[in-house]
């Protein structure tokens, strides 16, 4: 017996699993229509590559992707585009989103396929390849592109290699079912994950309320030898360990076999550690040896509103409802409909929605058999969460910083480490949705740090624009002094030899023309950059911003053009004596006390005037000089 | 057709605040029978008018910050709360007094924080300490166990005993119906040996208090019974019994004039047993982390010994349990939990 090791907390909720295991897998039927979304796992959404009306076979590539994080989509029967438009999509939210709508023909004919009877002809590069065009997603629960997993790292050594075949949630039996069916299947996909992966350990976790299907695993993987496909010598184990929930969470799991823990906000990789989940192994198997992409999957459809609870054997893409029609399901007495455990799945909004590649359950329960919960009382802070948390987090203070939003104090307590396995919840003698309101704090959080972000780089950007400003103004004065240098150099005082003369007039000539080019583009920028103010003003309501965008165009004139500054300075003057010298006469005769006021500022107008019609006189002197 | 949209999880083990509060009534059965056993109806009485009370003003005070009355009272803490503070007062209470008492737990340490939940004091303590300080001549009376009381002290029935808390008949205030308790006798001898003091004195038993022992074996029972049922944690009640015959077996001197009492003495002796299992498991006003618990709990068992041996009351629960009431949030801030994958972080 290899050693075993416990997690923290964890629940033991009722496990309601024989029910539907009292039937073997049955291969659902084909429905007329099939919804398959185009996303369907974390990562970016596949584009169609198909047009509304063309006829596609099973298994045919209907929407691909080059997004790293992605892969493509398959047509799971033949038949003919329907449509390609927003649909119900399962997801907590209830949002429709892109989907092909096949109309199926029936005849589910297939596409051209190669099936390859040895996989060790191929390079792992290739494998690969094939792995991620077959559209495998791991079929656990986030649906992580199974490729990507799988891509080794040179910096980041896998030794061991974890099949995750624990299936802790209540009810659910999808992998239980293909354990015990198709544990060839799996031996074979594993084999193939051997030789990409070369681990020197092989650990595949089954939790000892799934005995039955020990022994024909064991039987199934003693009939491959591991060591040649991943050319090393691999201890090959099947290790069973005491039914707890989460104890298929991967973090969980790891844990379990091995001791270690992941580091927080890490992967299993930092640590050596890989884990794929039974489903994906059985995909991966199919997708290499018969050239079959993942177009179906194991789904439990259990629940007291259904009368024959089984797993069944479904297309990607099979409505929800269409499934159901086929367990006998008793609409009248359903509460609600959930897709996955009742642990972690979320509350479908609507029975159309379908069948996707990490459905690995759809629940329809009874009132009687899952109650609508009772309203929320206080937390007394009992700490029957904190015993139950597989992540030692204290879920009761994540509970009471949630409420007062203080995200930072939140950040403290690792809200970040929570799985959202829902045991503190189920604990909880106040009935409060703890999960719901940790869900909401990390989007609050995530929120945060995007709003952070954007604030950051708006002040770079504007940073930016300052230095810019104040580097063009340099320049420019810069350049002023050049020539004004070169100008003194060119006419020099006292008598040089005529040779530095000839050198300085030269050199001037070429500061000229390097200036000459260098104000022009200026001019071109700022030219732009006022183009681009005033559409913006138009655009724009807001009649500070208006009156800003005017105010900088103004300045960036007047820094292309300082005559037009300096004529404007004088013009403004003038302007202000005549309207002074008319307020003036007006408060002589009515007798104003505010006389001196007035006289005083018709003064100083006056030396304004003066001032600045020098500076225009200075600044044209200069120019025609320079000219 | 609706379907029903709520978040995950969907299933739930169905224990409830008012379930668990039950127990813990449950729980207090051995101790009180003790009690009633030793002393006498008053405890019984106590907790019949302490419950009338605490419902009354819990519901009062619901009504008027216009909460559902019905769905906080459906909890059960005032019920608790009010069997708690029921029996920390001396049996044969005035009703008064109990009212008083009830009054500063519900109302003040409790609804006037915001109710359940919010509340930073154990409110059971807070209405005795307010009642040791408002009424210190009534709060320290403790009646002689029955079987020490003279044969011409008639002991009160049930009947007598209600009208006795109703002020209806005069509490028989004579000699020999209250006796100084064993923890007030050891604290101030000063003369004898405590051999000698345990010798001339009847009120002190097998290890420790006559009565009292049984009382605290009564309140081990109960919490042990809770601790089985998952209700609260070890490190509580358990860091604070060992920290209170740790510093007892530190000042036990010996037996001399100058001893503390035994650590057995103090371990069945005055309201240990139902401070460390019924009032330092208290949630709401307590530290959260397991390592919290611990230094909290021996805080209280610190602060307790301290007090007994010290300070100038009968007994010290309740001021040690409130003053670790305040370091609560700081042993919390001290003493978070290391979360999964943060041992082996670079």
């Amino acid at each position: 017996m290899r050693k075993i090791w416990d997690i923290h907390g964890g629940v033991h909720p009722t496990e309601n699993k024989t029910q539907s295991l009292s039937e073997p897998i049955l291969q659902a039927a084909i429905p007329p229509y099939l919804y398959v979304p185009l996303s369907q796992h974390i990562g970016a959404a596949a584009k169609p590559i198909v047009k509304v009306g063309d006829k596609v076979l099973k298994g045919q590539t209907i929407a691909d992707t080059s997004a790293a994080v992605s892969v493509p989509v398959h047509a799971p029967s033949s038949g003919t585009v329907f449509a390609i438009e927003n649909k119900t999509v399962p997801h907590p939210s209830g949002i429709d989103d892109l989907c092909i709508v096949i109309e199926t023909d029936g005849l589910d004919q297939w596409r051209e396929r190669k099936a390859r009877q040895n996989f060790n002809l191929f390079t792992d590069d290739e494998l690969l390849s094939i792995i991620r065009n077959a559209g495998i997603a791991g079929m656990g629960g986030a649906g992580f592109p199974a490729a990507i997993k799988l891509k080794s790292s040179d910096s980041k050594p896998i030794n061991t290699l974890i099949m995750n075949g624990t299936e802790c949630e209540p009810y659910i039996t999808a992998d239980h079912s293909l354990m015990l069916e198709k544990a060839n299947d799996i031996a074979t996909g594993l084999a193939i994950l051997a030789k990409i992966i070369k681990p020197k350990t092989i650990l595949f976790g089954i939790e000892d309320n799934k005995l039955d299907v020990v022994n024909g695993i064991e039987a199934a993987l003693n009939r491959i030898d591991f060591s040649t496909h991943s050319g090393c010598t691999t201890d090959v184990r099947v290790v069973t360990f005491p039914t707890k929930y989460p104890s298929g969470g991967e973090k969980q799991l790891i844990e379990i076999l091995t001791g270690k823990q992941v580091p927080s906000r890490g992967l299993p990789a930092d640590i050596g550690i890989v884990c794929h989940n039974i489903g994906t192994a059985v995909a991966i198997k199919d997708a290499v040896c018969l050239d079959q992409p993942l177009i179906s999957r194991i789904t439990t459809v259990t629940g007291e509103a259904v009368k024959r609870p089984r797993n069944y054997h479904v297309l990607i893409g099979t409505p929800v409802s269409f499934l159901l029609e086929e367990s006998q399901y008793q609409a009248d007495q359903n509460n609600r409909l959930i897709m996955g455990g009742p642990m972690m799945g979320f509350a479908l909004a609507d029975i159309s929605a379908p069948i996707i590649k990490t459905s690995n359950c759809i629940l329809a329960p009874t009132e009687a058999e899952l109650p609508t919960p009772p309203p929320a009382q206080a937390c007394i802070r009992c700490g029957m969460c904190a015993e139950a948390c597989p992540a030692s987090l204290l879920p009761q203070q994540l509970y009471w910083f949630s409420q007062g939003k203080e995200l930072e104090k939140l950040e403290q307590h690792n809200i970040a480490d929570c799985i959202e396995c829902g045991a503190c919840s189920y604990v909880c003698p106040s009935n409060i949705p703890l999960v719901q309101y940790y869900r909401a704090s990390k989007t609050d959080i995530k929120q945060r740090e995007i709003d952070h972000r954007n604030a950051e780089l708006a002040k770079r950007r504007f940073d930016a624009r300052q230095d810019r400003l104040i580097r063009l103004e340099q320049e420019k004065i810069a350049a002023k002094q050049a020539r004004q240098a070169a100008r003194k150099k060119a006419n020099p005082p006292n008598n040089k030899p005529p040779a530095a003369n000839a050198s300085a007039a030269n050199a001037d000539t070429a500061a000229t023309t390097d200036n000459t080019e260098r104000e022009a583009t200026v001019k071109a920028a700022i030219e732009r950059a006022k183009i681009k103010k005033a559409t913006h003003s138009k655009t724009t309501d807001d009649p500070v911003a208006r009156a800003q965008a005017k105010r900088e165009a103004q300045l960036a004139q007047d820094q292309a053009d300082p005559e037009a500054k300096l004529k404007r300075a004088v013009e403004s003057a003038q302007q202000r004596m005549k309207k002074l010298q008319v307020k003036l006469v007006a408060a002589k005769d009515s007798g104003d006390p505010n006389v001196n006021i007035l006289e005083t500022g018709l003064e100083k107008a006056q030396s304004k005037l003066v001032s600045s019609q020098k500076a225009l006189d200075d600044y044209k002197k200069a120019s025609n000089s320079e000219d | 057709m609706a379907l029903m949209r709520v978040t995950s999880p969907h299933t739930h083990n169905r224990q409830t605040t008012g379930q668990v509060m039950q127990l813990v009534l449950l729980a207090t059965l051995p101790g009180v029978l003790a009690l009633t056993f030793v002393f006498g109806w008053g405890t019984l009485v106590n907790i019949l008018l302490a419950v009338v009370f605490a419902i009354a003003l819990e519901a009062s005070a619901l009504k008027l910050r216009k909460r559902p009355v019905k769905f906080y009272l459906n909890d059960y803490t005032a019920i608790v709360t009010a069997v708690l503070l029921a029996i920390s007062l001396p049996p044969y209470s005035s009703w008064w007094v109990i009212l008083v008492g009830i009054f500063f737990s519900i109302i003040v340490a409790k609804q006037l924080y915001g109710g359940l939940g919010y509340n930073p004091f154990n409110p059971a303590m807070v209405g005795y300490v307010a009642l040791l300080i408002s009424f210190p001549v009534a709060m320290t009376a403790w009646p002689a166990p029955i079987h020490l009381t003279p044969d011409t002290v008639t002991i009160p029935n049930l009947f007598d005993a209600l009208l006795i808390a109703l002020s209806v008949i005069e509490r028989p205030m004579i000699d020999g119906f209250t006796m100084a308790t064993p923890l007030d006798l050891v604290r101030q001898n000063d003369s004898l040996l405590l051999n000698d003091l345990i010798n001339e004195y009847p009120q002190f038993g097998r290890w420790s208090g006559y009565g009292w022992e049984w009382a605290n074996l009564g309140f081990l029972v109960g919490g042990l019974f809770l601790l089985q049922r998952k209700i609260f944690t070890w490190h509580t009640p358990v860091s604070m019994l060992l920290a209170i015959a740790i510093m007892s077996a530190l000042f036990y001197d010996g037996g001399s004039s100058n001893s503390a009492g035994s650590p057995l003495f103090h371990l069945l002796g005055g309201a240990t047993m139902f401070g460390a299992w019924f009032i330092a498991t208290d949630p709401v006003s307590s530290a959260v982390s397991n390592k919290g618990r611990i230094i909290y709990g021996a805080g209280i068992g610190v602060l307790t010994f301290i007090i007994r041996k010290w300070g100038n009351y009968p007994d010290a629960v309740a001021f040690a349990v409130l003053l670790m009431n305040f370091s609560a949030p700081l042993i919390d801030h001290y003493t978070q939990t290391k979360p999964y994958g943060h041992s082996n972080i670079k």
